[in-house]
């Protein structure tokens, strides 16, 4: 018999603080990737860091706050057009822009949030999409950014990012290492607030949570400027890398909305982990089929499919079922603190 | 003149978007489902009619008695054994596995066809007109387009409203448990209404085909398309479907006048302004 | 001695984790009626749900009319000859009174009830017949209900807390119609919240509570102690 006094309520867990330890380890050695890694394995890994904080990011909308958009390509390639802008126009070092155009992608979301919300559901998905579409329509009438095909950052902008390549290079490498490492900061540190809860409250039962006093309107109205932003500022870091933007590509809604969508089932939705392992499977498979072209997107297609009909929590959700272990310390376990035992 | 001439296009081209609309709206009032594919499925529709015209050498409008009971046939299997599977209280799985769909389709056609513009021919119907005013032509197809928007949509409302399979529709809509204890077979009868919302797919694919090139990217912008008119029109209401197919032409056509790159612009416009003043369409169904 | 009409033995069923019924064992005689009682929560709209198949459900035995019953969906069972009158009536309400009534007739089964024989029972739906179902009064709205099982031409049929939210009179009305329907051909199950009008009606009494059979027996021999003994477990 296990009285009350002596469970205590725990967010933690060895394998948590393994996973630390190695994490911690691992971005050090990424810190340091300008000074071991060839430039391509480089361009790599920023794209990898930033696939990843887009599949946070949108995790976080459709597996916690039941924002099942289909259209977050509208921000990346807003917050993409805003660095040209701003470093075309305002002579804003770039560098500066990222977090500018995240910025103005957030106001612009308040805009738009206010409009969509008012759709449900699977409305509320396709509405986002015609949300990116008029984005990216309207970018096409703008001249001064190029119409319909797009601009090239100005050299002068590029060169003065840094000295040389190489370390303009290392500049962007570690802008998009720190723009992974603070999406995933943010989301870490949302679910262990009050926020978390509540978040899982709503996704879970939407009456019952406007029963229990949240307001349900506004949860949601945050988490979607909040996504948005961060987004948005991942959008700049992509076309940062670029160099050159069009709108066809800012607001592709294969490579930034399906290709997230791709990782975050396989991985696992509604968990922290599984969009990082849903990033790896997605990378592997990329580097090792790319080449068959529209097949490997078929088969992305029905890999998505049969793992959301057969294995809807992803890859993670199996393991986790299957061995009870949590990298990032979320769920509350209840813990007998005398024999350091689940309950 | 030549604004008329915008308008009266655009109204006759709002009818292929009441057609991409119809099957939209129909499942969703049957099964809550939001079929991202939807777009995909009219493309697929206008790449099969494709086939049949060339291989077997016929007009496209004949082919339609081959490619409707073919979209047909897929809808009800793809329903029974995919997506009955999906559905639930939870909106996740039909719209990641219909946005899976999507992506299979538009690839799997990239793959069969390449990414090069088809058309269908339908022969020399598609440049004959009717001159109505000394100014003012129109074409005949669009009307005949227009027209069979019309008749479809009436044939819609009367299965709904009419028939027993429109009661058994609106009864698994309402009640799923209530309806099955009536010895209604839900995955069957769900099987029925995507294979009539496919049936309405292939018509709008063939038409899609004959009034403008395509090619396997386009599809995407077809479920918009017709998720505007949706909701423009107002939610389970199929004449609401075709004021919005309509309004939505007009848009785009008067848009297109001031500027062709404001073609498509102008629809998602008019479309976010219905919104934002009357978010629940012009012409929503009133609730008892 | 005829085999009961329905027999199961050993019922269980759950929602997701919350298991709701444990080893029911209940028998329906040819032309019987079964009163369920027991307290909120006791697991009797369950039971029901779970004879309809409409809930998950295990058994070591279930069987109507000689035929296994458990695995089959909902409206294989409905077609079998069980019907149901659902907890608050249920009707559909995009559909008309008559519609709500032809719609009964899906299972498509032969026997004495027709629209015609409804109309002539309850004749005030023959008059607001094309009015939507869910505009009529509850009274109303429950001979709907009522008519729309019988459609089905059942040999047994339920009846979920059929007095729920009407007014005393027409409770009354309804079970003044009871022995027209019932007894004869057709079986039936009564959930009832008023013990007593349950005991009077009924062949048979079941008590449920926290999800099994706290008492069984003839509705003429069971005493006020024992029902209230079985219904609080007391």
């Amino acid at each position: 018999m296990i009285r009350a006094s002596e469970i205590s309520i725990v967010q933690s867990s060895r394998a948590a603080w393994i996973a630390g330890l190695v994490g911690l380890l691992l971005l050090l050695a990424l810190l340091a990737a300008p000074y071991w890694a060839g430039r391509a394995d480089m361009r790599l890994l920023s794209e990898i860091y930033l696939y990843l904080a887009l599949a946070c990011l949108w995790n976080i909308l459709a597996g916690y706050a039941g924002l099942v958009s289909v259209g977050q390509h509208a921000y990346v390639g807003l917050g993409g057009y805003m660095l040209f802008a701003l470093a075309m126009f305002g002579g804003i070092n770039p560098l500066v822009a990222i977090p500018l155009a995240g910025l103005i992608g957030g106001v612009a979301s308040m805009l738009v949030a206010v409009l969509i919300f008012r759709l449900s559901g699977a409305y509320f998905a396709i509405g986002t999409w015609v949300v990116a579409e008029t984005f990216r329509l309207s970018f096409a009438q703008v001249s001064a950014l190029g119409g319909g095909s797009g601009t090239s950052l100005p050299a002068g902008i590029v060169t003065a990012i840094g000295d040389g390549r190489d370390g303009r290079e290392a500049i962007i490498y570690w802008g998009s290492l720190g723009i992974a490492v603070l999406v995933l900061a943010a989301i870490f540190l949302l679910l262990r607030s009050r926020q978390g809860p509540a978040l899982k409250a709503i996704r879970d039962n939407e009456l019952a949570a406007r029963s229990l006093g949240i307001d349900i309107w506004r949860s949601k109205f945050i988490i979607y400027v909040g996504a948005s932003t961060l987004t948005a500022m991942v959008g700049a870091a992509i076309f940062l890398q670029k160099l050159r933007i069009s709108p066809d590509a800012a607001f592709s809604v294969n490579d930034w909305t399906a290709f997230v969508i791709f990782i975050v089932v396989i991985g696992g939705i509604g968990t922290l982990e599984g969009p990082i392992i849903g990033t790896i499977v997605f990378f592997l498979l990329r580097e090792t089929l790319a080449d068959l072209g529209p097949s490997y997107q078929l088969i992305l297609g029905l890999v998505a499919i049969v793992v959301m009909l057969r294995a809807p929590q992803g890859l993670w959700g199996f393991v986790r079922s299957h061995y009870r272990i949590e990298l990032f310390p979320l769920t509350p376990r209840a813990i007998d603190s005398q024999s350091k035992k689940d309950i | 003149m030549e604004w008329v001439n915008a308008v009266i296009q655009g109204i006759l081209l709002g009818g292929l978007y009441a057609l991409f609309a119809a099957g939209l709206s129909l499942i969703f009032g049957v099964m809550r489902l939001v079929n991202i594919a939807h777009g995909d499925l009219i493309v697929l529709a206008a790449y099969i009619a494709l086939t049949i015209a060339t291989t077997l050498g016929l007009n496209p409008f004949l082919a339609l008695l081959i490619v409707i009971p073919v979209m047909a046939g897929l809808g009800y299997g793809l329903q029974r054994m995919v997506l009955n599977q999906t559905l639930g209280d939870d909106i996740l799985p039909p719209l990641l596995v219909t946005f899976g769909l999507s992506i299979i389709i538009q690839n799997g056609l990239l793959v069969l066809y390449t990414a090069d513009p088809q058309k269908l021919s339908a022969g020399p119907i598609e440049v004959a007109s009717l001159t109505i005013a000394p100014n003012l032509t129109l074409g005949v197809l669009p009307i005949l387009m227009f027209a069979v928007a019309v008749a479809v949509i009436a044939g819609l409302q009367w299965v709904f409203y009419r028939s027993a399979l429109g009661r058994a529709f609106r009864a698994v809509s309402d009640n799923q448990d209530v309806a099955q204890l009536m010895g209604l077979n839900k995955a069957h009868i769900f099987g029925l209404a995507m294979a009539l919302s496919l049936a309405v797919v292939g018509i709008a694919g063939v038409f899609l085909g004959i009034r403008t090139s395509f090619d396997p990217t386009i599809g995407s912008g077809r479920l918009i398309f017709g998720f505007e008119a949706v909701i423009i029109g107002g939610l389970g209401n199929l004449w609401g479907t075709l004021a919005g197919g309509v309004i939505l032409g007009v848009a785009q056509a008067i848009g297109a006048q001031i500027n062709p790159g404001w073609q498509v612009l102008a629809g998602h416009i008019v479309f976010l302004v219905v919104l934002a003043i009357r978010p629940r369409g012009l012409f929503p169904r009133i609730e008892q | 001695m005829h085999e009961p009409l329905l027999s199961i033995e050993g019922l269980s069923a759950s929602y997701g984790d919350f298991q709701a019924l444990f080893g029911i064992d209940l028998t329906v005689n040819e032309g019987e009626v079964i009163a369920i009682i027991g307290a909120n929560g006791a697991g009797k709209t369950t039971l029901m749900r779970a004879i309809c198949g409409l809930v998950k459900r295990q058994a070591t035995r279930a069987e109507f009319g000689g035929m296994p019953i458990i695995g089959l969906r909902p409206d294989m069972i409905a077609k079998s000859g069980i019907a149901m009158v659902p907890e608050g009536r249920q009707l559909f309400r995009s559909l008309s009174v008559e519609e709500n009534l032809v719609i009964g007739a899906q299972a498509s089964r032969k026997g004495p009830w027709t629209l015609e024989k409804i109309y002539t029972m309850f004749p005030v739906l023959k008059e607001r017949r094309l009015t939507p179902a869910t505009a009529l009064s509850g009274g109303q709205q429950q001979m709907v209900a009522i008519g729309r099982a019988l459609m089905s031409n059942p040999e047994l049929l339920l009846f979920d807390e059929i007095s729920l939210g009407l007014a005393p009179i027409i409770i009354n009305a309804i079970y003044e119609q009871l022995p027209a329907l019932v007894g004869g051909e057709m079986s039936a199950i009564i959930v009832e919240q008023d013990v007593a009008r349950a005991v009077s009606v009924s062949d048979r009494v079941y008590c449920l509570q926290e999800g099994r059979v706290s008492l069984e027996g003839a509705s003429g021999d069971v005493s006020r102690d024992a029902i209230s003994k079985a219904y609080f477990g007391v």
